[in-house]
């Protein structure tokens, strides 16, 4: 008999009070006993929606099925035939717009809770010190992946379960791209990904750090090295600014720069060699996931108030509702429909202050959004030493300047079929190097397909 | 892992090393960077090419030693290895079609001017050297200036090596007798440059140079390195690092130089206690 409570089992986390001052993780997993009640809250249907609303279809009924029969293995066995990155995606997927959304039992009551269910399975895996390795029969050829985050692992897995020899370059020292610069050690602890790419390791995945594709080596070497076809998944690393006045005062930060300080080089650590500003008052610019990132590290910091400047309203904030919850629950302050104009520095260029004005909202523009107005003669000064400008990022241009024929839109996105194919011969692309800055899960997706068009496309060479 | 294969002291607190990274070698120019890490938990610093050898595939170096990581760096011996050594990165140098050009180089930076002075020398172009150094002691690289330079000018500031006066004199003293220069490289300390740009620019001479800000990933990703050039923002370690100087905003890029000092000198307290500590 199935679990007919309407409720989710909720996922135990750290108290706001305790979590804001540490960068441990916040969401702590299910028990044992907690995923198995969980799991016989899945009914099986047949036609198995919520698969449909996986952007790498994993089989979720089977899955379930497995672990509700305590089979803990036989459930990451099929998860991992679909994802390459089981415990990352139970943590930062977006499951309530995604397979979660689809689920029946969500008509009338909560959807059965498929991320924390997944993550389950996958840390109990990761756990496991006898966990095997499958052997892989290597096919002898060889495919390149630029780049090592979740588009770049994705492809990198399926090619090497396919007997590929792939070798994964990534231009930082450490393999994770977004996984470890970006996501804070709060939300994604840097041993899950770790873990991960230790699984990719063991099937026989090779990682070449410190490599920047486009300047140590081009796409072409890597062609004429012997790679009979390239993956470029290098993500949208450029940050962007938002052009106002101010913008160079000492205590201005990009996301990323931000972000990269405290996740990457662990400028969190009272030890570290690498500084972060540990501001008193931050104002962080945007309202999506970074924005959140940014804003709970800042807190973390020690940082005594933490504003969200956005310029919309509450219901278009583009961040996961659960973690705008989790910031709220933590004390960060939401200053909605309210945009920068200048940041004022002191004498010595510091930041003073960042003066703002408010917004309306107007009718809805091209995004479908209802568009922010300015409202004359509201503007006020916020007093801060920090400013986090988090606004998005686009693709990084290296690959593009050096690749002769490589065909890139506007933006910069490389032009690709819908299997990942590029202008170039041989070359595929997805993830955010493609679309501009996207989620985890649609990165991973645009991986695996791309993966399976590598296969087609060497096979019938 | 990157071994280091030489190293010698330049001056009390310049050394220069070299490192075996081929692929680095196979493609450096002058005028491009490289991002090192000495060890795990490092800092990742930017520190321009100084030389290369593409067959033996070794990268130089030359870092004056003012934080904790160049001190790091320094306490590496030949045999050593150091964690990241990433590079060429930037733009190189523009050498092109120039046949006559000031080189001026201060201090520490006399390591990023050589092998641009020596580069245009080989192209062809009559070199002017103008090295200034505070003082005798930490003269580098005059004999191998001299090798590669038309006329040489050494200048200190306390008059104990070459002339006593700052680079600016010499220049300025060139270019009142009538001197030519297609261009004007200046590479050093943030005010030397400043001051160089403000007088090329009463002579209306063409003044390239080369900017160090603080740097993390060195590919265009954090935006650290960003500059005020001509009105709009530029990150260095793309755009540049050399940039026209008679449109940077100098006094903005020695302000962000600043930001973080304090911590700066607190970690190189630390890294001078964990060296001590080693060496006892």
């Amino acid at each position: 008999m199935p679990n007919m409570s309407p409720k989710m089992n909720e996922m135990p986390t750290l108290p706001p009070e305790v979590r804001s001052k540490c960068f441990s993780e916040v969401a702590l997993g299910y028990t044992e006993e907690a995923a198995l009640d969980e799991a016989a809250r899945c009914l099986h249907c047949k036609n198995a929606p919520c698969v449909t609303g996986c952007p790498v279809n994993i089989r979720i009924p089977d899955f379930i099925a497995r672990l509700r029969e305590r089979d803990f293995s036989g459930a990451y066995d099929i998860i991992a035939d679909s994802s390459s990155l089981p415990a990352v995606c139970g943590r930062v997927c977006p499951q309530e717009t995604q397979c979660e959304s689809k689920c029946v039992r969500g008509i009338k009551g909560d959807a059965v809770g498929i991320g924390r269910l997944e993550r389950f399975v996958a840390d109990r895996h990761n756990a496991d010190p006898a966990k095997s390795a499958p052997h892989m029969e290597k096919n002898g050829h060889r495919v390149a992946v630029v780049g090592s985050g979740p588009s770049g692992l994705t492809c990198a897995g399926d090619l090497a379960r396919l007997g590929y020899e792939v070798t994964v370059f990534e231009a930082l020292h450490t393999a994770g791209g977004v996984l470890v610069y970006g996501i804070p050690e709060f939300r994604l602890p840097k041993s899950i990904v770790r873990g991960e790419i230790e699984n990719l390791v063991a099937l026989g995945v090779k990682f070449e750090t410190d490599m920047v594709i486009g300047k140590v080596l081009s796409i072409d070497d890597l062609l004429d090295d012997g790679f009979e076809a390239v993956f470029i998944g290098t993500g949208a690393g450029l940050p962007k600014f938002m052009n106002i006045p101010g913008e160079s005062c000492n205590g201005v930060y990009s996301a990323n720069e931000f972000l990269t300080r405290v996740n990457l080089m662990g400028a969190f650590r009272d030890d570290a060699d690498t500084p972060v500003m540990r501001a008193r008052r931050v104002a962080v610019v945007g309202g999506g996931n970074v924005a959140m990132d940014a804003a709970r590290s800042a807190l973390r910091l020690g940082a005594e108030e933490v504003s969200i400047v956005y310029r919309r309203g509450e219901d278009e904030l583009p961040a996961r509702r659960e973690e705008v919850e989790h910031a709220k629950e933590e004390g960060i302050v939401f200053r909605l429909l309210t945009s920068p104009t200048e940041i004022l520095g002191d004498e010595k260029r510091a930041v003073r202050a960042i003066k703002c004005i408010k917004m309306e909202l107007g009718e809805p523009d091209a995004s479908g959004r209802r568009r922010p107005i300015p409202v004359e003669g509201s503007d006020f000064e916020l007093p801060v030493d920090c400013v986090i400008m988090a606004l998005g990022t686009s693709p990084n241009p290296l690959i593009k300047d050096t690749t002769e024929g490589l065909e890139t839109e506007r933006r910069g996105g490389i032009v690709t079929d819908e299997v990942g194919k590029t202008s170039r011969e041989a070359v595929y692309a997805g993830g955010d190097a493609v679309t501009g800055a996207a989620t985890v899960i649609l990165a991973m997706g645009a991986g695996k397909t791309a993966a399976r068009a590598i296969d087609e496309y060497i096979k019938n060479k | 892992m990157y071994t280091v294969v030489y190293k010698r002291a330049l001056n009390p607190t310049v050394t220069e090393m070299k490192v075996s990274a081929p692929l680095v070698a196979k493609r450096a120019e002058p005028g491009q960077f490289i991002i090192l890490r000495v060890d795990e938990d490092g800092e990742r610093i930017p520190l321009t090419v100084a030389d290369y050898d593409r067959e033996a595939g070794t990268v130089t170096i030359i870092f004056q030693t003012v934080g904790a990581t160049t001190m790091k760096l320094a306490a590496k011996n030949v045999g050593d290895q150091i964690a990241d050594f990433v590079g060429p990165l930037g733009r190189p140098t523009e050498t092109e079609g120039l046949s006559s050009v000031a080189v001026i180089g201060g201090g520490v930076g006399c390591a990023i001017a050589y092998p641009v002075a020596k580069k245009l020398h080989t192209l062809g172009a009559a070199v002017h050297t103008v090295v200034g150094f505070r003082t005798r002691e930490l003269v580098i690289l005059e004999d191998e200036f001299r090798a590669v330079s038309d006329t040489f000018c050494l200048m200190s500031d306390d008059g104990t090596a070459g002339e006593r006066g700052l680079v600016t004199d010499a220049l300025r003293r060139a270019l009142d007798s009538g001197e030519h220069f297609d261009e004007v490289i200046a590479i050093g300390p943030l005010p030397m440059m400043k001051f160089v740009c403000k007088l090329t620019k009463e002579y209306n001479v063409k003044t390239v140079v080369s900017m160090n800000p603080i740097m993390i990933d060195g590919t265009g990703m954090c935006g650290c390195c960003r500059l005020t050039v001509g009105g709009e923002m530029k990150f260095a370690c793309v755009d540049g690092p050399d940039f026209d100087g008679h449109l940077v905003d100098f006094d903005e890029a020695m302000s962000r130089a600043a930001m973080y000092r304090e911590f700066e000198s607190r970690a190189r307290d630390r890294a001078c206690n964990l060296l001590r500590a080693e060496v006892k």
